[in-house]
Formats: structure tokens, C-alpha cells, sequence
């Protein structure tokens, strides 16, 4: 499969209401690089979903510009650009009288694609993200789980392999362990297909865990700041951002952070940790031990280095 | 008032047939062997032919007006104030005030029947693709379906089992409606019904007659059901 993504890039982009006084969206400029995760993240009404619609032109822009690759999304044909922009919304909206291998090949169809790779790219996907194809691609939407439905909706916004991804809550509505499933799965995905994301969520926990980058909006429609998941947790910008991304930030901080990007110290005695674990659980491990030292292992178990409680909260 | 319908009246051989004719009996087999040929076929088939084209007719009228009412919604509640007055019209009285107009025909016959189909279907087209939850058609505007693309593959196909449903209920009633045809023209199941009124009510005649409009009335029922389970294949799951 080919990867391809896209630059987005909103140049002062406002969204007003006709009757309303503040905008929906007021005067947003970022930039989202090819192939990264950006998520949108702030309080109900802070226009983050509105931001998102705005580029596949659910929404109309009032003023500025967005473009993609450098081209403007009204210069180009409206089905046009939304057969282009993979969409996956929390409700998934799987289409009901339709299978789930005639759902996921929606675009191709409309793309005009011939049956036969229709068929192929709808089996392709459905075994990326890991549900039957010989089995459940046959079913309705009503026969799967709320998970295996939203797998679903992420394979149809993959079918036509777009280089732009815009996912509304696409896990809000799925109970919190198959949620940390789904982002897992997600993250793996994203490792091999690369693609530009748009990511709207009210959860700052899921922002950390997905987001390359981290947009935080405030009431009114304003970015308050945008920055990498570590600087928006270490050096929030203001008190609101602080307080949105919760007092535990120094921990959830910790959380970005496996013991392996550490300098180790040499081999000693302590409770022990493997290398891919987080600082966090690392601290978590010493206040349970009542230890400063752990000792840092392998995937075979063998030690290989220290950290102590010191170098942990550096 | 013996001629309240129109044509020739075929008079069965009351009074010289079998002793549960002359006594009439309540179903007389040997009436129903001797007239099913020549009284109650050719009844039902008109009576099917009546049904038909008034569904056919009512239908394709109800389509337009729900497109309309749908696109338009401003539209929809004149277009339900005046399919709901239609409906409301005793369906006798509607034969009555036809006939100045369009005569003792068909015509005033359809358009009487079809009067009535179009309230249940018009509001159970509407109601149909009312229906179609607002994420699947987000969904289906932001996959890049076009508006006429998202109508035919989307709002169309989920409001179907709506649609067939009021179909279904249109169906039945103008079966049954049609019976009161034979008031304005000599066809239909209504006519043998009418003549055996006029003739000492003869039973058999008129239970023959009424059950065959309530097993037509069952069986394209039963079709309808049939049609639905192979259309919408996705409602019989889960």
C-alpha cells in the first residue's frame, strides 16, 4: 500500500455564526505536518469539532483559509475533497443496510473502482484493523460491537487510502478498555500507514497518548496552545492550559517516558523494571517497594543498568 | 331504488337452484360451483385490476409529493392537510360527488381509491426518511456522497421498510374499498355483493364474495410482506 500524506495548514481561519457574536471558531493558524497526529482537544464549546468539519467543509468558513498541500479546500471540488479526506465520527454512522465489506468499500465505489479491487482493498482493511473479513465482512452494522463497529468506520475512512484523516471522537462512545485497545491499535496503524491526523477529543489523557501534537482550544473558538504532548505538560502556557491538563501533569509528564530513553546508571540491586516501562509506573514501583533504586532489565530479564528516584523526576 | 348500479344485472337462478338456494342458505356449494365462472372470477379480477391501478397510480403520486414535501419541508404539512382531507371524505359521498363530474367510470372509481392511498404512503415516506439517524447521513456527507447519491443509496434504502409499511396498510384498505365500486360501475367484488343485497340478500353470495375480498386483501398483504424481507435484508438481523 502506498503511504501518502498531507500538510494542513489553517491561515486565520474563523468560523461565525449568522446572529452569533463570537465566533465558533476565532482566527486559527496551525500547522499540521504530513504524517502527524494532531489532536484538537479542549472543554464543550471551545470549537474544536467545528475547526475539524471545517476542513472537509461540513462546515463553511466565514474567513481565512485552509489548504491542504497547499491548495485551498474551496478551490477544489467539495465531494471531491471529502472522497480525498478519510472521516471517522464517534457515533461511526455506519451505513445500516449495507454489510460491513459494502460499508468499507463506499469510496472505492463512488470512485468508481472495479468490483474485484473493491473487494480486495475491503478485505485488505478489514484484516488491518484486526476484525474477519471472510466472516464479518458479510454481517450489518447492527450484528457487530460498538468496538468492531468503529473498526469498521476506521476502515472506511481508509478504503481510498487518503492522505488526511479527520476522526471526531471516534472512541468517546466505547467503554474505557476496549478505548485503550482501540488507541493501541490505532497508534500501530499510524506507525505503518503514516497518514496526517486530525484528532478531536474532550479527553486530555487521550490527547497525551495519541497526539505527535496537541492543539488546546478555550471557550470562544481560541487556541490557547500548540505544542508537543511533553512542552504542553512541562511549560503550559497559562493557567487555563495548566488547569485543563489537570494537576497531576508532572505525572502524566512522567508518562511520555520510558526508562530506556534514560541515561542508566550501573547495574544495581532494586525492584525491577524492563526497559519499555514508563517513568511513571517506574515511580509508581519504587513507592510501592518503598525502594530509590530500580533496576533497569531487558525484554529477557536480565539487568542491564540503574535509575534512581532523582534521575526518575529530572 | 333497484338500480343503484349500473349494466346489466345478472340475476342467479334464485329460486330454481338447489334447496340451499331456495332456503337461502348461508354457503350453498352448488351456487358457488355453478357462478364461479361466470359471477365471481371475473369479479376478482376486476377487483384486482381496480386495486392495482389505483396502488400503482396512488403510489406514483405519493412519490412525487413526498420528494417534494421532503426537499421543500415547508410544503409538507399543506401537502398532509390535503391528503388527510381527502382521506377523511366517506368514501360513498367521494363516489357521489365524482360522478357529476367524470360519470359512472372507472375513472371516478380511481380517483376515489386513489384518494385514499395517498395519505398513508405520503406521510409514510416522509416519515420514512424523517427517519434516517443524523450520524449516518453526516456520515455519508463527509465519505463525499453527493445530495441526490446520498437520497438513493441512503434515505431511500433505510426508509423502505416505512414505506412498504404504509404501503401495506394502503393495500389492504383499498381492497376493501374497492368493494364499494360496484356503487358506481358494474365491476369488482362489490357488484355480486350488491345484486345479492338486492335479491332477498342472498347469503351465499354475498359471503362468497366477501371472503374472496378479505383472502386478496391477505394474500397481497402476505406479497408485500414477501417483497420487504428481500428488499431490506438488514432488518432481520440482530
Amino acid at each position: 500500500m502506498p503511504t501518502s500524506a498531507a500538510e494542513v495548514v489553517f491561515d486565520k481561519a474563523t468560523k461565525l455564526y449568522p446572529g452569533r457574536p463570537e465566533p465558533a471558531v476565532d482566527d486559527l493558524s496551525l500547522t499540521v505536518p504530513a504524517g502527524e497526529i494532531c489532536v484538537l482537544v479542549g472543554p464543550s464549546g471551545s470549537g474544536k469539532t467545528t475547526a475539524l468539519k471545517l476542513v472537509n467543509r461540513l462546515i463553511y468558513l466565514t474567513e481565512g483559509e485552509i489548504r491542504i498541500d497547499g491548495t485551498k479546500i474551496y478551490d477544489l471540488d467539495v465531494t471531491e475533497l471529502r472522497r480525498s479526506i478519510g472521516y471517522v465520527i464517534q457515533q461511526v454512522g455506519l451505513f445500516p443496510h449495507m454489510t460491513v465489506e459494502a460499508n468499507v468499500g463506499t469510496v472505492p465505489r463512488l470512485l468508481g473502482w472495479p468490483k474485484q479491487r473493491i473487494r480486495e482493498r475491503s478485505a485488505e482493511l478489514l484484516e488491518l484493523v484486526g476484525l474477519d473479513p471472510a466472516q464479518d465482512g458479510a454481517r450489518y452494522p447492527a450484528q457487530l460491537s460498538g468496538g468492531q463497529q468503529q473498526r469498521v468506520g476506521l476502515a472506511r475512512a481508509l478504503a481510498a487510502n487518503p492522505p488526511l484523516m479527520l476522526m471526531d471522537e471516534p472512541f468517546g462512545a466505547i467503554d474505557p478498555i476496549v478505548r485503550a485497545r482501540l488507541q493501541d491499535e490505532f497508534l500501530r496503524l499510524q506507525q505503518e500507514l503514516r497518514k496526517t491526523v486530525l484528532f478531536v477529543t474532550h479527553d486530555i489523557d487521550e490527547a497525551i497518548k495519541i497526539g505527535d501534537r496537541i492543539a488546546i482550544f478555550r471557550q470562544g473558538g481560541k487556541l490557547a496552545q500548540y505544542d508537543t504532548p511533553e512542552a504542553i505538560l512541562r511549560r503550559p502556557i497559562d493557567d487555563f492550559v495548566a488547569e485543563f491538563v489537570g494537576a497531576d501533569r508532572a505525572l502524566k509528564a512522567l508518562a511520555l517516558r520510558t526508562l530506556g530513553e534514560l541515561e542508566l546508571g550501573p547495574p544495581r540491586d532494586g525492584p525491577r523494571a524492563t526497559k519499555d516501562t514508563t517513568l511513571r509506573d517506574a515511580l509508581a514501583l519504587l513507592i510501592d517497594e518503598h525502594a530509590d533504586i530500580v533496576a533497569v532489565t531487558d525484554a529477557d530479564g536480565a539487568v542491564v543498568g540503574s535509575v534512581t528516584r532523582d534521575d526518575l523526576l529530572q | 331504488m333497484s338500480v343503484v348500479f349500473a349494466g346489466d344485472p345478472v340475476i342467479p337462478n334464485f329460486g330454481q337452484g338447489s334447496a340451499c338456494e331456495r332456503n337461502n342458505g348461508w354457503f350453498c356449494t352448488d351456487w358457488l360451483h355453478a357462478h364461479w365462472g361466470d359471477t365471481l372470477q371475473p369479479a376478482l379480477v376486476q377487483h384486482i385490476e381496480l386495486s392495482l391501478i389505483a396502488i400503482g397510480i396512488g403510489l406514483a403520486i405519493a412519490s412525487a409529493l413526498a420528494l417534494v414535501g421532503f426537499r421543500y419541508r415547508l410544503l409538507d404539512a399543506p401537502i398532509g392537510v390535503l391528503a388527510d382531507f381527502l382521506y377523511t371524505i366517506p368514501s360513498l359521498a367521494l363516489f357521489q360527488l365524482l360522478v357529476p363530474f367524470t360519470g359512472l367510470t372507472v375513472t371516478t372509481v380511481e380517483i376515489a381509491l386513489v384518494s385514499y392511498t395517498l395519505l398513508i404512503l405520503y406521510r409514510n415516506m416522509i416519515a420514512g426518511l424523517d427517519a434516517v439517524p443524523a450520524d449516518t447521513l453526516e456520515a455519508a456527507r463527509g465519505t463525499g456522497l453527493t445530495r441526490v447519491q446520498t437520497f438513493t443509496r441512503v434515505e431511500l434504502p433505510l426508509a423502505l421498510p416505512t414505506i412498504i409499511a404504509g404501503l401495506r396498510i394502503a393495500t389492504v384498505s383499498t381492497v376493501s374499498i374497492a368493494t364499494v365500486a360496484a356503487f358506481v360501475i358494474p365491476q369488482g367484488l362489490g357488484r355480486p355483493i350488491f345484486i345479492a343485497l338486492d335479491q332477498n340478500i342472498f347469503k351465499t353470495e354475498i359471503l362468497a364474495s366477501g371472503l374472496l375480498v378479505i383472502a386478496l386483501a391477505l394474500f397481497a398483504d402476505a406479497l408485500l410482506v414477501l417483497g420487504q424481507r428481500l428488499l431490506t435484508p438488514w432488518t432481520r438481523v440482530a
